[in-house]
Formats: structure tokens, sequence, C-alpha cells
């Protein structure tokens, strides 16, 4: 059983000077108490992605392919019947806290009004609930907070605010895009355990957006590496971490200062450096393989045809096949 | 000390806000960087790290201390007086897209130190600025564009090539990669370590990204609410943390191997990161708690099978501000004690 179904997903914007690719062939599944990490690097169709899911994507989008909550399909929905799934089925939580909630409410009211307008609770009964959601998230004196603005709020709690309203419903799906970028690494631990024990306990499908591959290594259960709109290599976290196959994801690994200190010992040793900048959107509806004029295992016949995403087999380490889009692969270790 | 680039004794900055009350953002730290080392200076938002690179180029004004550059005392010294000193320590910021003037052209603005300076002029001050521009790694062409054609690995090239191009003896950069995406950010790494073995240059290397600093750094410097809590050679503070802040810090800071990252045991500070604004005498550090820290479930959570476990050791009461200000303390070492045992 699927929390959410994302399939053939492809997203374009109508531009002046064309349609324009963000996302295309984008397939996910997450079940439930599933932690997916979305990760890629700026620009690569990880937060277009999940907009599309809640349909929050400008007017100019254009979005093909399915996406299903529970069996039930979202695309063909109307901006109303969208309404009330937003913030009920589907919730998320965005990078920068400060601009998701509205300054001029008290952090309790804003949280009253999901659940009054979602459950239908009395004024009365909400604030007790969103009491108990403030103390949930591990906020001190949750009474006394609720009377408290935006602006009163350190980052850390901010954020942890937008999650106790994003998990009111409790959502069969939780989207977090970025959401511990803007914050400190203690005030980030804090944070993910809530993700984690969200999932554990609550049994909520989460979706993770982050370009950080330590937070990925913290709490993801399975992880799909996006490039330039596609999705190029998929496994299961211990999977992806100890047998990268796909020469992006192992570049990026490869980039991580960490990876390189603890094998150094003393002298500094190099970090893996990813020649090149990502193609402009024009050039990812090619026929060839988006990351070959980067990629240093590149041969002729990657910029002949696109490899697709493929399965290579159950994994030995853990229950998620291994999928990956490479015509040449780094060997299995 | 003698033959320090840089020595920084007791150095202090305050800010009045309203009220008589002053933010602390800086209060009293002293350390010395040596000839051709590299001292990471780390501590999250609001540590006073900033603050601290501001102070040392004089971008600011201390509110007391001293500063010397290669023995001479630069923290008193006039605006004219510093023109001279320039030429010897300069500052590489973390935001590519503000700290370069859209309105010249990469050649003015690498050439622009070497003009102020009079060291150059004519050919030869264009020859200077396409050498250097080769050095970090951009093609001569790279001149003749504005900022604003460039991305962002590209622009922080060019804010290092101003902060070289007259070879100073130390520079402050203050979180020169952390707009960077992972990849971009692993070539302008691998640059600085290049160029620093070749140049020679000193450096404090301001970051909150703690895997930065162990690539990087000789020494380390932790900062907690305006105070160096600790101090060392990088194996020491990655090796064997003797402050709880530390400890908090490196145990906070996921490690990108699942394996790894989820056998680690957390430390986590009991309360929140005190207010700068007149914190309270002696005490800036929050106390461990068991069980604290944002968790649902307290101090252990079970996820399918796997565990991730949280050592919380707890100090004895008193002693306040041996802890602050002193992590070498017996209780400190005690509490180091029972964490490696739990």
């Amino acid at each position: 059983m699927t929390a959410l179904e994302i399939s053939e997903l492809a997203v374009r914007f109508a531009t002046e000077d064309g349609d324009v690719l963000a996302v295309k062939d984008v397939s996910l599944s997450v079940r439930p108490g599933e932690i997916l990490a979305l990760c890629g690097e700026s620009g690569c169709g990880k937060s277009v992605t999940a907009m599309a899911v809640s349909r929050l994507l400008p007017p100019n989008a254009r979005i093909s392919g399915s996406v299903r909550l529970d069996g039930r399909e979202l695309t063909g929905l109307s901006e109303r019947e969208l309404r009330q799934v937003r913030g009920k089925d589907v919730s998320m939580v965005f990078q920068e806290p400060m601009t998701s909630l509205n300054p001029s409410f008290t952090v309790g009211f804003q949280i009253d009004d999901v659940l009054r307008q979602h459950e239908k609770l009395s004024r009365r009964a909400a604030r007790v609930r969103t009491v108990e959601l403030l103390e949930l998230v591990g906020i001190a004196d949750p009474a006394r907070r609720c009377r408290e603005y935006p602006h009163q709020l350190s980052g850390g709690m901010r954020q942890r605010v937008m999650i106790a309203m994003a998990v009111a419903c409790s959502p069969r799906v939780l989207i977090a895009d970025e959401p511990t970028t803007a914050l400190d690494v203690t005030i980030q631990a804090g944070v993910l355990d809530i993700f984690r024990d969200l999932a554990d306990r609550l049994g909520t499908a989460i979706v993770l957006i982050t370009h950080d591959l330590g937070v990925v290594a913290a709490v993801a259960d399975q992880v799909a590496i996006m490039y330039a709109g596609r999705l190029v290599e998929r496994a299961g976290v211990t999977e992806l971490f100890a047998a990268p196959r796909h020469p992006y994801t192992v570049g990026l690994l490869g980039a991580l200062p960490a990876a390189v200190s603890r094998i150094s010992d003393g002298t500094r040793g190099r970090l893996v450096e990813i020649p090149g900048m990502l193609p402009d959107p024009p050039r990812r509806d090619g026929d060839d393989c988006a990351f070959a004029p980067r990629c240093r295992r590149a041969e002729p016949d990657c910029a002949a045809a696109r490899p697709a995403l493929a399965g290579t087999g159950r994994s030995t380490v853990d229950k998620y096949s291994h999928q990956l889009a490479c015509f040449h692969p780094e060997a299995v270790r | 000390m003698t033959g320090q680039v840089l020595e920084v004794r007791d150095l202090v900055k305050h800010y009045r806000v309203g009220g008589g009350r002053s933010v602390r953002a800086v209060d009293g730290i002293s350390f010395d960087i040596a000839p051709g080392e590299v001292l990471g200076l780390v501590g999250e938002s609001g540590s006073g790290k900033s603050t601290v690179g501001r102070c040392l180029v004089r971008l600011i004004d201390p509110t007391a201390g001293t500063i010397s550059l290669n023995g001479r005392d630069i923290t008193h010294l006039s605006r004219r007086q510093l023109r001279p000193v320039r030429r010897d320590i300069h500052i590489v910021f973390q935001d590519p897209f503000s700290s370069l003037n859209p309105r010249f052209t990469v050649g003015q603005i690498v050439a622009e130190p070497l003009r102020r300076h009079r060291l150059a002029a004519g050919a030869q001050l264009a020859s200077k600025v396409t050498r250097m521009l080769d050095r970090v790694g951009l093609p001569a062409t790279t001149a003749h564009r504005y900022p604003h054609e460039l991305s962002g690995g590209q622009r922080q090239r060019v804010g290092l090539a101003r902060a070289l191009v007259l070879e100073p003896a130390l520079v402050v950069a203050d979180e020169p990669v952390s707009a960077l995406d992972v990849s971009v950010r692993a070539a302008v790494l691998n640059l600085i370590t290049d160029l620093q073995a070749e140049m020679g240059f000193s450096c404090l290397f301001i970051t909150h990204d703690l895997s930065v600093v162990e690539f990087l750094a000789d020494r380390i410097a932790v900062m907690y609410v305006g105070q160096i809590v600790e101090h060392g050679p990088r194996e020491q503070i990655f090796g064997q943390p003797q402050h709880p802040y530390t400890q908090a810090l490196l145990s906070a800071a996921p490690v990108p191997d699942p394996v790894r990252q989820r056998q680690r045991r957390r430390v986590v500070l009991g309360s929140d990161v005190p207010s700068p604004v007149a914190p309270p005498p002696g005490l800036p550090i929050p106390h461990p708690l068991p069980g604290r820290g944002g968790s649902l479930s307290g101090g252990r959570t079970k996820t399918g099978g796997r565990s991730y476990e949280r050592a919380v050791g707890r100090l004895p009461p008193g002693d306040r501000d041996e802890r602050a200000r002193c992590p070498l303390t017996p209780a400190i070492q005690r509490r180091t004690l029972s964490i490696s045992n739990v």
C-alpha cells in the first residue's frame, strides 16, 4: 500500500520563449511511515516536483502524469476540491518559516485556523489541540507561546510551529521542502527527530526535499537523486550511500568535505569536483543524457540516447530496489 | 608571543540597544594565527563569529581589546593610517552577489586593490590581473565580463582573486562557500586549499559548517554567545572535544553515512541559546538535560529495527563560571568521561 504515488510526472512552464521543461518522467512512491528524500542541487527540479503534488505552481505551469493519494487521483481535482486536500491530507513545510507564517496573527491563531477549517472544531477545542500540537513538537510553555506572534519566536521555534501546523490534521503525506536549511545544526537535529517520530508513530508518509546528504543519511528510508529535472538514481538509504552507481551520485558524495577528511588523516585531501554546470532548461528536452557533458564516464552512446531509469535488482542491504538511469554506471563494489 | 601574523587579545564588541542595555556580540576573545595557518572559527548563528571577522578588518570598530597584525597594533589606527595596512589583510564575503560592484567588470574589480595601492599600472596591471584570474581558475576573457554574467561559483572565485591579488598576509574568509551548491563548493574548497599551499597566506575561516573546517582548518576555535568556548588543533577538537557545547555541536551535525550516523549518540543541551543581550553573568552554557531537544519520545527513538540513542551527560550544579570560561575544569572532564562510557 502506498500513501503517495507519483507516476510519469512532467511539469512545463509556458514562457515567452516557448515551453520550458522543468521536470520529466518522475515516478515515486512513498508508503505510510516512510521518509523519502528527494535530493539534488539547485535547479534540479526537486521543489517543482513537490509543488506539483499539491498543485501550488504558478498558473503558467502545465502538469501531466498522475499523482495519487491513497489511490485517489489528484491531478483532475478542481481548485475547490484541492483546498480540501491541502493542509488536511497533504501538508507542506517550507524552508523559510518567517515568510510562511502570517506576521500579524499569533501563532496559536494560525494553527487554530487550520483545525477550524478542516476539522470543524470549535474555537475552544481548536486551542486545546493547538497547545497539544506545540507540545508535540517540543515547544516549552506552549499555552504562552500560542499567544505570541511569529517575530517573538526564534527560527527553530518558528519552524516547529510550521511543523505543528502541517501535522495538525494528521496528514497522510507531509512534504517538507528544505525544512532545516535555514536552521543551526543543533536545532536541525531536533527538527529531524520530529520528522522521524511523525513517520514512526503517526505513520505519516514524508517527502523530504533537501540538498544536504547528511540530512538524508540521518532520517531517510529511501532516496531519489534528481538531475536536470529527471531522476537519475533511486535506492534505499543504506544501499545508496554504500554502493552509489550513477556517476552524478558518486560525484555528489565525493564532493562532501566529510568524505575526504575521514580518509585523509592529517594532510588535506582533494574533494571530487564535478566540472561544468547544470544544462539550461531548454537543453533538458534533448535525446541525450543530460549529465553526459559533465560525466567522466561518458561514452559516445551517452550523447546519442537517453538512459531510462531502470531497476538493477533488489538490494542486498535493504528492501528497496535500486534504480538507475545510466549506460555506464560505476561498478558494484 | 612573537612571530604571529595575527594576535587578538580580549576582543570585545558590544552594540548598544535601547534601555541602556547592550548586545554582547563578542565578549572578550583572544587567539593567534601563525604564518601559513588556517584557523577555523565555527559557531551557530548569533555566536558573534562574523563580528570577529569584521572587527579584524576594521569594518567595524571593536569596543575593547587589541588586534595586532604582524606585531603592529591596528586596533586604533585611523582610516588614513589603516590604508597601508590593508595591503596585508583582506576579506572574502559569503554572498557573491552583493560583494562585487555590479558596475565594474571583473577585470576592474580585481585591479582595484592594485590601483589603490599604486602597485601596478597599464600593461603590467592588466597582466597581473590576468595572472590572478588564471590562478583562481577563470579564463582571461572573464576580465571583460560583469558579475551578473557569472555563476555563483565563478563570482566567488572573483572575490578570492580580489582578496589575494595583493598577496596579503592574512585572509578573513566569512562563510565563503555557504551559498554554493555541493559540487561547486568542492571546487572552491579545493581552490582555497591549493592557493593557500601555493601563496602561504594565513587564514581565518569563519563558518557554521563543521565538515568544511574539518577539511580545511589546522586549528579550530568554537564560539558560543560571544565567547570562544574551546580552541585547539583540528584532530583534538574533532577527536576529543572537551566542552559540552562543542560536543553538542559535533554530535548534531549529521555525517553523510547512514550506518554511522544512526549509531551516533547525540549530546543535547538542555535549554535554548541565551540571548546575547546582557546575558546573565557567567552562564552562557545551557545545562545539558536528559531527554530534551525536540524529540517526541524523549531520550530514545526506536525506528523500525534501528535506534538512535542519545547520551546525555549531567553537569554537577555549581561552578558555573568555570564551566563557561574554561573547558578543562575537572567537572567537565568527569562529564566527558561519563559520556564516553554510556
